[in-house]
């Protein structure tokens, strides 16, 4: 045996670039949906405000993504995650500072917390009892914002003062958060790029990859040596940092945080817009938000009844009809311009059987 | 006294919860979908029998068996159409398709009947307090009590003792084997489904008077149907009616001796029994 490894010639180990060296030419089209992101600025007068709004959905979303997409979570409670940034930038700015990136680091961190910790006790259950915790844990955190009135006005809402101005350090004086959102855009477009960096590196990263594995079948990832449940409580404590993140977001936009920010409804709607765009893309989240939230800005002008049928009905005919959501659709598009059929690298865990998953033991 | 209030009130309610949730059981035990649509046709039954006592003077009892009846053929109808291509795709595919048919349901509800919740429409017989001997209780509450009884025993004889429910019991433990065994797993599945729909729809038109019927009702009940089920153990009749009782009178303890925390103490008992018995108190044989 070892003469055979000696004659062989030594594998190439040099190590996948990674980083800014690692892009090149054919990586330009990551220019495309943030350069439209800075032309909304200059361009789309009297809507920054509608674009903070559609900004922070998009980091909501791609919070779900690592932790939905990614490592195969299936949770419909991480408005909890979203609930807890907003109130906690909220008391933040109400009690202590109105510096807005203090509150954020605040928000964010609890957060995380918060789903680490949730996450070392549920992450070892699956299928519908997990499920059901983060159900559980959604409504446990719904109810304490509802009856801890003091701290957070119970179901008056929160009213959040203007954030100070952004970067006021050192004697600067500042960026002032104007009233039309026009700064507010800003931060909120830097925040989301900061996150959107780190998810791509995490994803693109060793730790993401087993992550794809745990997903597909964690019962040999654990055979193969995966600490599986710390693998998977990791990025669910990213994840929630990062709902966190958009709940502070959300908190110092709006500039009030009611208990819809912890509802139920809001992580389906996240779920929704997920989905729409394809999951385990990063790039679906945006399509996802952006598609969505234009549809809920037209559908509730016309009729608020509408809405509701809209994101249902969107909602079952990607599960039935567009697997892989708008991103899915795209890649379609252009495989058939390209004259080739585009094949799913992944069996995407819509064909795992729903038996093998729900019987799979946990430990 | 209040110890005595506290568990009829819980009873009562636990009662509705049983009804509405005992066809979810089935479902999602036997064929495991994770179905959570199911509150919407709670809901509809509740919209059909109030249309049915408001419009027509249709009698309470009939009402409610109408809309029970409805209920269950526009269940079976569901089955077929939209449930069928579900069973092959996994969990996260089953959670989205059915939490679309919530929002869809609650979207149609508005349009039909408006946003605000219905007005009661008990018949008289119904309105007034019972004299127990040493003191008078809602007999409304106690006819809750008396046809929730009722209907898990006959549910009792037809799951446990006839061989439909032999059938159906073998099924929920393993499928494969049942199929093998020569049982129509599909036809069962879809009777079964008919059955719990029908029974989701019986359950929210008599509780309507203690689960308000509204166009958020399924959202708004949902995470309290399904937690009956889980905590039951998914496919356990005995299961579902423990877990529902024990949901009811907790809940209304909670609600009776600490207000000030709510509903925060059932969530906080459902999430420790979880993690504790993630596959719910008394499971079926398929899932130990």
């Amino acid at each position: 045996m070892s003469d055979q490894t000696a004659t062989k010639p030594a594998l190439d180990f040099t190590p996948p670039r990674s980083g800014l060296a690692a892009l090149q030419l054919r990586d330009a089209w990551h220019l495309l949906p943030w350069g439209i992101a800075i032309a909304f600025y200059f361009y789309a007068d009297g809507f920054h405000s509608f674009g903070t709004n559609v900004l922070i959905m998009v980091l909501f979303t791609l919070s779900l993504d690592l932790a939905l997409g990614y490592a195969g979570i299936i949770t419909l409670g991480h408005a909890a995650f979203f609930g807890i940034g907003a109130y906690t930038a909220g008391v933040v700015a109400v009690h202590m500072t109105t510096d807005p990136i203090a509150g954020l680091i605040l928000a964010t961190i609890l957060a995380g917390i918060l789903g680490v910790l949730t996450g070392m006790l549920i992450l070892h259950t699956q299928g519908v009892a997990m499920f059901m915790l983060t159900l559980a844990i959604a409504s446990m955190f719904y109810e304490v914002a509802n009856q801890w009135r003091s701290v957070t006005g119970g179901d008056d809402g929160l009213t959040v003062p203007r954030s100070a101005p952004l970067l006021a350090y050192f004697g600067f004086a500042g960026f002032r958060f104007d009233f039309r959102g026009m700064t507010g855009y800003l931060y909120t477009l830097s925040v989301v790029f900061v996150w959107f960096v780190i998810a791509w590196r995490i994803v693109k990263s060793p730790f993401g990859r087993s992550l794809d594995g745990i997903r597909q079948n964690p019962r040999r990832m654990r055979a193969i040596g995966t600490p599986v449940w710390w693998r998977l409580v990791a990025m669910y404590g990213i994840s929630a940092a990062m709902a966190g993140t958009a709940g502070g977001l959300q908190a110092q936009a709006t500039r009030l945080v009611g208990l819809t920010s912890l509802e139920l409804q809001l992580s389906g709607i996240v779920a929704v817009m997920l989905v729409l765009g394809g999951e385990r893309r990063l790039y679906g989240a945006f399509l996802g938000a952006v598609f969505f939230m234009a549809v809920q800005d037209w559908a509730a002008a016309v009729n608020p009844v509408y809405w509701m049928f809209v994101i249902g009905g969107l909602l079952m005919a990607v599960v039935l009809f567009l697997e892989g959501g708008l991103m899915g659709l795209l890649d379609k598009i252009f495989g058939m311009f390209a004259g080739k059929r585009v094949e799913n690298a992944q069996p995407s865990s819509n064909e795992v059987k729903a038996g093998e998953v729900k019987t799979g033991d946990a430990k | 006294m209040l110890l005595f209030t506290i568990l009829l009130d819980g009873i009562a309610y636990g009662m509705v919860l049983f009804l509405i949730s005992v066809g979810l059981t089935v479902t999602m035990g036997l064929m495991r979908v994770v179905n959570l649509a199911h509150g919407s046709f709670a809901m509809l039954g509740g919209y059909l029998s109030s249309v049915m006592i408001r419009h027509y003077g249709v009698p309470f009892i009939w009402s409610t068996l109408g809309a029970a009846i409805v209920c269950g053929l526009i269940g079976g109808l569901a089955e077929l159409t939209i449930y069928r291509p579900l069973y092959r795709k996994g969990d996260l595919a089953q959670v989205l398709l059915t939490f679309g048919m919530i929002f869809v349901s609650i979207a149609a509800m508005t349009l039909l009947f408006g946003p605000t919740p219905v007005a009661e429409s008990m018949p008289k017989w119904l309105e007034g307090q019972i004299d127990l001997g040493f003191r008078t209780y809602p007999s409304y509450r106690l006819f809750l009590i008396g046809v929730g009884t009722l209907l898990a025993i006959v549910l009792y004889f037809i799951i446990e003792r006839s061989l439909f429910g032999a059938r159906l019991r073998a099924a929920v433990d393993d499928p494969g084997m049942a199929r093998a065994l020569g049982i129509n797993v599909n036809l069962l599945f879809t009777l079964t489904f008919i059955g719990g729909c029908a029974l989701a729809g019986f359950g929210g038109a008599i509780g309507a008077g203690i689960l308000p019927i509204e166009p958020f009702y399924a959202l708004k009940y949902l995470v309290l149907f399904l937690v009956v089920v889980v905590i039951g153990g998914l496919g356990s009749f005995r299961g579902s009616l423990a877990a529902a009782l024990s949901v009811g009178i907790l809940d209304t303890a909670g609600k009776y001796l600490v207000p000030q925390l709510g509903s925060f103490l059932l969530w906080f008992i459902v999430f420790g029994l979880l993690l504790w018995r993630p596959n719910g108190l008394l499971p079926p044989k398929s899932a130990t």
